[in-house]
């Protein structure tokens, strides 16, 4: 076992343009196999994310990106390959002889999980609780944060999503944009170094969609990690430091924005990108 | 007729409709027109239900009290018997499908023979008399309620387990990402949500309850019915102490059917937008919504 890596994460802190030395990679996916039954839905899958870097994954719908994303906090198994995230192996451990993974307690994985902040399409927000008790639940029964600083943390965290306001609003009373803002503020909430990203747009009004890029924008140019599964083409042009573009279970493409968009070099690409665009 | 009737007010306002001419038959004590003369004293039936005497109340404390323990004692088997039976581990599974067949699948008077006299005539467990906030708790009595509760555990697991598998698979997802631990998965995100699923059926189960604890006559524990019956048997008037019996069920269960009502409208405040609960006169009188399963498990119970 390599010694844990000790990494800050003070988010409400963070400022962007710390020096990104080479070797410092949060995410390190490594030939990631993964089956449903006899689907084979990640074949060989390799990804690199680097720290404050943001990977946009593209894709056609059916070609694994939820599913690459759901492995990296282990929501999913693999049946081969490696997910490191800060330099531990994610959801497995190695068996003796280095060869198999076998799953790793539940303590170690949810502690795990506790490091990754996931956003997902339909937002899941917990609707027997109001917008604040949803950001503070976690930092409390999960990290043992004291209330009070739980709510402090939780009240700026809304402000920043510029949702001051609704801090005892329900999620039914919440518009799709704003709880998908809440959404985000929630896993913001547990400090994690690395965010994930599940098309977080794709099941809001065309109005709303905006105001949760924008977010997500502020995010990455404070420096988070992220990975994004998403075709909105400006916010990848805008904050993408790289953009991946898989297909049936593989990654055919990867490069910056510009190449990716712009001067595509796979068939597959380009024939998605027409369609998309 | 009847049938539209039935249609239009539901199945439980016409029972009720129903038995109130019967009442009224009883108070009157009228007598038949053929054979032996109809006997019916209406002040003992009357007595028993204005100025109930010292075994009717304690025998109306004990039903009351035997319930309210048994349920809970069946709710928290229950959670943990779905618990069980949506488990990893196969033995959990096991073990907790193990225990709804058993219970479901036999009688609860038999289940409180075989439990009660069984278990004790091969010596196998002798059930104390224990002392409860300064109440003194029969041996009879305390097996009873036991064998109630792990017998509506049985029921109860079903229903907890419909109200979690109500729950967005989402929800438990979004608990798992925050780094929650399945028990607080459960205890916090999945649990308080299935509630508001549960709290119609659990109501149902209580209201069953209620009646069921009539069982434990078999065990001689004096409770609402072996009272009545008792005083029924020695002065042979099983038609007055009988039909006060049911009128004392049915003053419990009404009650609790407003209270059903009162804590359904609280469980869904708050966190649906729209309608509320069923109003209290739809508790009660078994309002028009033909709601299959909920006639059922008013007719039905089990
Ligand atoms: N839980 C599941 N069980 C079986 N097949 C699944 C499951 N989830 C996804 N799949 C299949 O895996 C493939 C990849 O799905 P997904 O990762 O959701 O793709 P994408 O997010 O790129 O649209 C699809 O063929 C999909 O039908
Ligand atoms: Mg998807």
């Amino acid at each position: 076992m390599t010694t844990p890596v000790q990494i800050s994460h003070d988010l409400l802190g963070a400022i962007g343009g710390v020096p990104r030395p080479e070797g410092d990679v949060v995410v390190d996916a490594r030939d990631v196999n993964k089956y449903f039954g006899r689907l084979h839905v990640l074949k060989d899958v390799c990804l690199q994310v680097r720290r404050q870097e943001t990977v946009v994954i593209i894709g056609p719908s059916g070609s694994g990106k939820t599913t690459f994303i759901r492995c990296v906090n282990h929501l999913e198994k693999i049946q081969s390959g490696r997910i490191f995230v800060n330099g531990h192996l994610i959801g497995y451990r190695e068996s003796g002889d280095g060869k198999k993974l076998v799953e790793d307690k539940e303590k170690n994985i949810a502690r795990q999980r506790q490091e990754i902040g996931m956003v997902f399409q339909r937002f899941n927000l917990f609707p027997h609780m109001t917008a604040l008790e949803n950001i503070i639940e976690a930092p409390i029964q999960v990290r043992g944060v004291d209330h009070d600083e739980a709510v402090a943390v939780g009240r700026a965290l809304l402000e920043r999503v510029g949702l001051a306001a609704k801090e005892k609003a329900y999620p039914n009373q919440l518009s799709g944009g704003q709880q998908q803002r809440i959404a985000i503020a929630r896993a913001l909430a547990m400090k994690p170094a690395l965010m994930l990203f599940d098309e977080p747009t794709s099941a809001l009004d065309p109005e709303m969609i905006g105001e949760v890029l924008e977010v997500m924008k502020e995010l990455a140019r404070e420096g988070m990690t992220m990975i994004v599964v998403s075709h909105e083409m400006g916010f990848a042009r805008e904050v993408a430091n790289r953009v991946v573009m898989m297909d049936e279970g593989t990654v055919v493409e990867e490069g910056t924005p510009d190449q990716v968009f712009s001067h595509p070099t796979q068939e597959r690409t380009k024939t998605f990108l027409s369609k998309i665009l | 007729m009847t049938l539209s009737v039935l249609r239009r007010y539901g199945t439980r306002r016409a029972v009720l409709a129903g038995f109130l001419p019967l009442l009224v038959l009883a108070v009157a004590g009228c007598s038949s027109s053929r054979g032996a003369s109809v006997s019916i004293d209406p002040n003992i039936f009357l007595n028993a239900i204005i100025h109930p005497d010292g075994p009717i109340i304690n025998g109306l404390y004990l039903t009351i009290f035997v319930s309210i323990i048994a349920q809970l004692i069946g709710v928290t088997l229950g959670i943990f018997a779905a618990l069980g039976k949506m488990a990893k581990f196969p033995l959990f599974r096991i073990i907790a499908n193990l225990y709804i067949w058993f219970f479901r699948g036999t009688p609860l008077l038999v289940q409180l023979a075989f439990l009660f006299y069984g278990i004790q005539s091969a010596h196998l467990l002798a059930w104390p008399t224990i002392e409860l906030f300064g109440f003194t708790v029969t041996q009879e009595v305390l097996a009873g309620t036991i064998i109630l509760g792990v017998n509506e555990g049985a029921y109860m697991a079903e229903i907890v387990r419909a109200g979690i598998l109500s729950i967005d698979p989402g929800q438990n997802e979004a608990a798992k990402s925050l780094g929650m631990n399945y028990a607080q998965t459960m205890r916090r995100i999945v649990l308080p949500q299935a509630a508001r699923v549960i709290m119609p059926p659990l109501g149902n189960e209580f209201n069953n309850m209620l009646k069921n604890t009539s069982l434990l006559m078999v065990l001689g524990t004096y409770e609402l019915y072996n009272t009545f019956a008792s005083k029924a048997g020695l002065a042979y008037q099983w038609f007055e102490f009988m039909g006060a019996c049911c009128v004392w069920y049915l003053i419990l269960t009404t009650i609790w059917g407003f209270a059903q009502a009162w804590i359904e409208r609280r469980f869904s405040k708050g966190t649906t937008s729209s309608s509320g609960g069923p109003s209290w006169r739809d508790r009660i009188f078994g309002g028009r919504r033909s709601d299959a399963g909920e006639e059922i498990a008013v007719l039905g119970g089990h």
